[in-house]
């Protein structure tokens, strides 16, 4: 998905660079010049700006209005909810794309391709029909509602449906990094570990993980940064009762609509840093360990 | 016993001294079914209870109608806007060298990093009449928040990244001596470029412009604080779903959910066939 820049091709020698405008390979100085400008001036207008915005209109009223912001109890228990589905949704998905890279990656069977895109599923549905599909199967009307009433079990408008539903929109992350890593790297070490006399468990632990680990932590990053900030599917499961199962991004749009804007974006430049320390840990990940990230150059 | 030795293509799994398999593909299997096919067959169950006629009747109602197209009509011209620049970012990004690069090509993953109500409330006070650039575009008469333009932005904006990575590792990858060839047979920059070097990324572009569309249609925390969600003019599909379910129509909500996952799977059927045409054509993905 994103692991493209770390196929950025290295600065070329000066030589070749100071004789760029009578190269062959190369538009014009001009035409150079103009590219640049039109892509920068439309990154910034796009996607600068509004990061921008978050913070200038968090801070528009000053420090203590901005730090009112999380002094309020709501606001607390929001950002408590958020950390509490984050600890149980990422290392959820920890597990199940190790165990599916593991499967899929050093074994072959019939119908691999079939899993895998099964796995890629949830990045193609919209995060409103994946709470549609909760609410579906947990709410009132839901298949399992009326046993569940019976059972006196909420899941839908309570944190297990918020939990759910955040597992499922970040349900590929770790897996779709792993396969082709783990493709890539192939079963020769394991083999040579197990031969030795290791356990399977002993070689994945001290011959697997090591090889992977980065990968791990850059997809790991990802899927956090989803899961803590997701909002359409966790909106339709969440039922919005303040104080219980607001998450971050449900009490930013709260507090939107009641006109609190300096809280909202206050509330909002907190998901706004996250989404800066995953960009700025994501790039330096890609800088340094590109061949551990990702398999290949050309990985889609 | 006259049986043959198994052939190994009727095999289920090719032999490895490798443990773990059962285990770990058990588990996988399992997790996948609980977490993302029941729950998607419930919503194919109850679709198909309401037949093709039922699903027919949601979206020919006018608010439906107008809803979806809405979310189709504008996430295409957003995913073709984002796939022209997303093309010239990624062009940029790989073949020239200029100070601040490599922040740039950070800058590109924001989207993905940034959640998108965020996105959404500050999109909606930039382009508000009177936001920092909703007041430049006042003056020349254009309104951006809580029209369809709105939306557009919001779509680009969540479109970029996919139309930029998968483009940029295909220019990566273009053999300079191609370039060279072509260069020495006489061909000016413009000719070489449009015949020689483009024809190759045509389906990278189209995989970006597919994905970016795909997930425009979807796409719901950055559009609705901007759109205004005014029936009939800007209020998108995924919006009209969370209406439905908060009035407890269920069989609504599941119908415009058919839909927009239908459209979502041709969508992705698109790709695939993109990518096995390209495959054959050019050798490569």
């Amino acid at each position: 998905m994103s692991s493209a820049s770390a196929v950025v091709p290295p600065i070329k020698s000066p030589p070749i660079q100071s004789d760029r405008a009578a190269s062959v390979v190369t538009e014009g100085r001009i035409v150079r010049w103009l590219l640049i400008g039109v892509a920068i001036v439309f990154l910034a207008l796009f996607l600068v700006l509004p990061l921008v915005t978050v913070f200038v209109q968090a801070f528009a009223k000053g420090w203590a209005a901005y730090l009112a912001a999380f002094t309020e109890a709501d606001a607390r228990s929001a950002v408590r909810l958020t950390l509490i589905t984050a600890a149980i949704a990422v290392p959820f998905n920890l597990v199940f794309g190790v165990a599916a890279a593991w499967a899929i990656a050093k074994f072959e069977f019939r119908g691999k391709n079939l899993l895998v895109t099964l796995i890629d599923l949830p990045f193609s549905v919209s995060p409103v029909v994946s709470g549609l599909i909760y609410v579906l199967v947990f709410g009132a009307q839901g298949l399992l509602g009326p046993w569940l009433i019976a059972q006196d079990v909420q899941i839908i408008f309570a944190i297990p449906g918020i939990v759910l539903a955040t597992i499922f929109v970040t349900f590929p992350f770790v897996a779709r990094q792993l396969i082709p890593l783990m493709q890539e790297q192939g079963t020769a070490e394991e083999e040579a570990a197990l031969t030795l006399g290791a356990s399977g468990w002993h070689a994945f632990r001290t011959v697997t993980l090591p090889n992977i680990r980065w990968g791990l932590l850059y997809s790991v990053l990802l899927c956090n940064a989803r899961a803590m900030g997701e909002f359409g599917a966790v909106s339709v499961v969440s039922g919005h009762i303040r104080g219980l199962t607001n998450t971050l991004p449900l009490h930013v749009e709260i507090l939107y609509n009641e006109y609190n804007f300096v809280a909202a974006f206050a509330v909002a430049s907190l998901l706004a840093g996250l989404a800066l320390v995953t960009l700025v840990v994501k790039s330096l990940l890609e800088w340094r360990y590109a061949d551990d990230i990702a398999a290949g150059a050309r990985r889609h | 016993m006259a049986e043959p030795p198994l052939r190994p293509r009727r095999r289920f799994r090719q032999p490895s001294v490798i443990p773990g398999f059962g285990l770990t593909f058990g588990y996988a299997l399992t997790v996948l079914s609980l977490i993302v096919l029941l729950p998607l067959a419930a919503l194919v169950l109850r679709a198909s209870k309401l037949g093709f006629s039922g699903i027919w009747e949601v979206a020919t109602d006018p608010r439906v109608a107008s809803a979806l197209k809405v979310s189709f009509g504008v996430s295409l011209l957003a995913a073709l806007t984002a796939s022209v620049f997303g093309f010239i970012v990624a062009w940029v990004l790989t073949r020239y060298t200029f100070p601040g690069r490599k922040i740039v090509d950070a800058v590109v993953d924001l989207p993905f990093a940034l959640p998108t109500a965020v996105a959404g409330i500050a999109l909606a006070a930039l382009y508000a009449p009177n936001g920092l650039v909703g007041e430049q575009l006042a003056k020349l008469g254009i309104e951006a928040a809580y029209t369809p333009l709105g939306i557009f932005i919001a779509m680009v904006f969540i479109g970029l990244p996919f139309a930029v990575r998968t483009v940029q590792p295909l220019i990566v990858e273009i053999d300079k001596e191609i370039e060279e060839a072509s260069a020495t047979l006489g061909a000016g920059r413009l000719h070489t470029l449009v015949h020689v070097v483009l024809p190759p990324l045509i389906p990278a572009v189209l995989t970006g412009f597919a994905l970016a569309f795909a997930r425009g249609v979807g796409e719901y925390g950055s559009i609705i604080f901007i759109a205004g969600n005014l029936p009939y003019v800007s209020e998108i599909a995924p919006l009209l779903i969370v209406i439905k379910l908060s009035e407890y129509d269920y069989g609504g909500a599941c119908a415009i959910a058919t839909i927009m996952l239908g459209i979502s799977f041709l969508t992705l059927l698109a790709i695939n066939l993109i990518q096995a045409w390209s495959r054959r054509r050019f050798g490569y993905v």
